[in-house]
């Protein structure tokens, strides 16, 4: 384990904060939201940072990838919430890629994985049946019909699911709601018969979607690992998303809190700087521990996803429940310390607290995440 | 030093502790059986003695220091493998001192050829206990305010005034001192360092009981005490920057104390506190979360610390030591909270036998932690650094 970042990725990270303040400023984020933009994110954007070798930065060489490591990943995605950048990096990149990584056979990797390293497909993980995170909970399900199965339900809050050229289904194909054995996994091209797409319009702006799926049929060759033996995929697929969301929420809380902390050394009330009452310095020296630790613990998770697989579940929900409440402290924090501007929907502060309630939800809230963590440590 | 240099290194050090600490020092101390030095120690036991002859020898009571005043001569990266091999086998510290934790280094900075020799060679050999003399009564947080006086007599310094909150006064052979030598300049500008001998005519203190029971500290009172001036630590009235010094050190020891080895500890204590449902889940759900999130938060601070000194091996300069008093003394007071939670009325007892050491240890741990985040600079003192130091906020 290294928590200090070596030559490579330093590098790595400092090319994508150069890149993204030049081409995906926070302005950039705001026109695709005010234009109501269809695909809800810049496909030329998108198609730079594929040629950046980000899209595939960990999928393996001979699939079309740079092979780079989770932690460059997690560092490139720290640097995205910074600068609020829509993108399918987490749907597609993170958990999309890991999915077929982990899951996928050979011809599965070899069909999927260069186009998505390229940018020329994205995929999207098609998970929960309801409101709460919960995966274990999935009741829609795979039946067996004609070697293949049937698939039935509904998804809701797919990340990116709208745009997506493949979605990965979970869907139960035996046990009930609450066992992890009897989830299966597969790979379905979105336009299948059967398969209703809306996108919904999110608080953040960003893309989303529900899904019906009727009858849809899929063939043996589209099962992602082995039938009823999703979960040992599905589980550290997950930690990934949630330690890629947890990085995305570390910029974006180190974004608000810096943005904060240079108005309360502007803004004059009483004929003096608000930063120079106590009351709010004290709260902003609380925020600045919280994201210090918060600093060791994303990047202690980011190296664990390729040094310490067996502890990567306890890790993981440690760096998303503590970047939860880092992220609505810190937000909250920001809007109130700027006082009436702070609430308008002009100041770009408003639309890191949006982007930050979306993104504590995703993948679980804190409330999932402290449960899970004292149950792996057996309390 | 090479990567396989400290390989080698840590097997040493592992073989080494294997060979000579003696296995009932491998627990945590329980409050009486840490040895502290001084001229009227005495040790807990034969063991204790035995291992801190050991780690004496070694050099290993001070491992930073140089090898010339008694010390171990390590470099940070070996001091931390040892510490790291001691922790992995509980063992504990075979001599606790203040001469180790905050004069000493003070000293290796400010202090000139003879007052090395002569103080740091007795610390380390456990020969003298000191105490630290900074708060006064009507100054504590603002302690640059301190008025002890201490008058120059041509041969020697005449000190009067009081100190407060003296940790261990009534036991200890010397103390480290702020006396003001300039009333006439700004208040960090009259203040000098000094070491004075307590059985120096004209000392007395007084005990004073805390919430945990113990008479932990004093107020220690100077009457017309001659101080050689020989005991001058820097220049006159330079005192300031020695001070500050030394209170890095102190916070830094602090900072470590969450992550210490706890003698109770919530985690695995548990069990034998709270009943579990079916699942296997803490049924109380307040208690569960409360105790998660201070697994939680001690995790944090312990990556951080690791985090810290990864740092300082690759020279890059990080805020991390300036929240670390704050965040580790935040840990142990979340501790105190889930010990008291967990356990219920079983922690409440104050004394008798019908409550185990440990609960009782449980409830002095809690009430310990209170004084955590009041000594050493306070809670608010250290964000007011924060602000002022990282964050830069106008003043
Ligand atoms: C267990 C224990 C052992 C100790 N041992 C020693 C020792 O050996 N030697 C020694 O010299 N001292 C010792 N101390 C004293 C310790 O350093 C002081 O208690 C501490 O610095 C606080 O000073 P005070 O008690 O005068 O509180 P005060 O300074 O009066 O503080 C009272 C309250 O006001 C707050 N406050 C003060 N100033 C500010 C400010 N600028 N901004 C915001 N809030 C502020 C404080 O945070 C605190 O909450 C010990 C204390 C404890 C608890």
């Amino acid at each position: 384990m290294s928590l200090v970042l070596n030559e490579e990725q330093t590098l790595l990270q400092s090319t994508a904060r150069d890149f993204l303040l030049t081409n995906s400023p926070v302005d950039e984020f705001r026109k695709l939201r005010d234009s109501r933009d269809a695909l809800g994110y810049s496909a030329e954007l998108w198609q730079q940072i594929a040629d950046l070798g980000w899209a595939g930065i960990i999928i393996p060489e001979q699939y079309g990838g740079l092979e780079f490591g989770f932690q460059g990943l997690a560092a490139i995605i720290e640097e995205t919430g910074h600068t609020l950048l829509a993108s399918p990096l987490i749907s597609s990149s993170v958990l999309s890629a890991s999915a077929l990584v982990l899951g996928g056979n050979e011809k599965q990797k070899n069909d999927f994985l260069p186009q998505l390293a390229n940018g020329s497909i994205t995929l999207a993980l098609a998970l929960e049946d309801g409101n709460h995170h919960d995966p274990l909970g999935v009741t829609t399900s795979a039946n067996p019909s004609d070697g293949g199965w049937l698939v039935n339900g509904r998804k809701v809050f797919v990340m990116d699911g709208h745009s997506a050229d493949q979605l990965i289904l979970v869907a139960r194909t035996s046990g009930a709601a609450g066992e992890s054995q009897g989830l299966s996994l597969f790979l379905v091209d979105a336009a299948s018969a059967g398969i209703t797409r809306t996108r919904t319009t999110m608080v953040d702006g960003r893309n989303a979607a529900n899904i019906e799926l009727e009858n849809v049929a899929v063939g043996a060759d589209q099962l992602l690992g082995t039938v009823d033996d999703g979960w040992t995929i599905l589980e550290p697929v997950l930690d990934r998303g949630r330690i890629a969301l947890a990085a995305e929420l570390l910029g974006s809380a180190w974004e608000a809190f810096n943005r904060t902390v240079e108005y309360l050394k502007e803004r004059e009330q009483f004929g003096v700087k608000i930063g120079s009452f106590q009351a709010l310095q004290h709260r902003a020296s609380i925020m600045y521990t919280e994201l210090e630790l918060s600093n060791s613990v994303v990047m202690h998770a980011a190296s664990a996803v390729d040094d310490d697989p067996a502890g990567l579940p306890a890790i993981a929900s440690l760096a998303k429940a503590r970047m939860n409440d880092v992220s609505k402290l810190v937000t909250n924090e920001a809007v109130q310390m700027h006082g009436g501007i702070g609430v308008t929907d002009e100041l770009d502060i408003g639309l890191f607290l949006k982007r930050s309630r979306v993104a504590m939800q995703l993948l679980g809230d804190s409330g999932y995440h402290k449960d899970r963590y004292a149950t792996l440590n057996g309390y | 030093m090479s990567m396989e240099s400290l390989d080698q290194f840590r097997s040493e050090v592992r073989q080494w502790l294997a060979d000579n600490c003696p296995v009932s020092q491998r627990t945590p101390a329980q409050p009486g059986e840490q040895y502290w030095g001084g001229r009227r120690a005495e040790f807990p036991n034969a063991d204790a003695q035995l291992w801190f002859e050991r780690m004496r020898d070694k050099g290993w009571t001070a491992p930073e220091w140089p090898a010339e005043y008694g010390g171990g001569g390590l470099d940070e990266a070996q001091a931390k493998i040892l510490k790291d091999e001691m922790k992995a086998i509980a063992a504990r510290p075979p001599l606790v001192s203040l001469g180790i934790w905050m004069l000493g280094p003070a000293l290796l900075e400010y202090g000139n050829q003879q007052q090395k020799e002569k103080y740091l060679t007795a610390i380390v050999r456990g020969e003298h206990r000191w105490c630290q003399g900074y708060s006064e009564p009507g100054y504590g947080s603002d302690l640059a305010g301190v008025q002890c006086r201490a008058e120059d007599k041509g041969d020697h310094y005449l000190v009067n005034g009081s100190k407060i909150w003296t940790s261990r006064a009534d036991v200890a052979d010397w103390i480290f001192c702020l006396v003001r030598t300039n009333t006439d300049a700004i208040k960090q500008e009259g203040i000098s360092f000094l070491l004075i001998d307590m059985e120096t005519e004209g000392i007395s203190t007084s005990l004073i009981e805390l919430i945990s029971g113990e008479s932990e500290f004093c107020q220690t009172f100077f009457d017309n005490v001659k101080v050689p001036k020989e005991n001058l630590v820097g220049e006159a009235d330079k005192g300031w920057s020695v001070a500050k010094s030394l209170l890095k050190h102190e916070r830094k020891l602090m900072s470590e104390m969450g992550t210490d080895i706890p003698s109770v500890d919530p985690r695995t204590i548990a069990r034998d506190y709270v009943s579990y449902n079916a699942e296997g889940k803490i049924a109380n759900s307040e208690i569960r979360r409360q105790l998660a999130e201070y697994d939680m938060y001690i995790q944090a601070v312990g990556l951080t610390h690791f985090r810290g000194f990864e740092e300082r091996m690759h020279n890059i300069q990080g805020n991390s030591p300036l929240i670390m008093k704050y965040v580790g003394t935040e840990a142990e007071r979340l501790k105190g909270e889930a010990l008291l939670a967990l356990m219920g009325s079983s922690a409440l007892g104050w004394e008798g036998d019908e409550f185990s050491a440990t609960e009782k240890q449980a409830l002095r741990q809690w009430a310990m932690s209170k004084t955590l985040t009041i000594a050493g600079g306070t809670h608010e003192i250290q964000l007011n650094i924060i602000a002022k130091r990282i964050l830069q906020l106008p003043q």
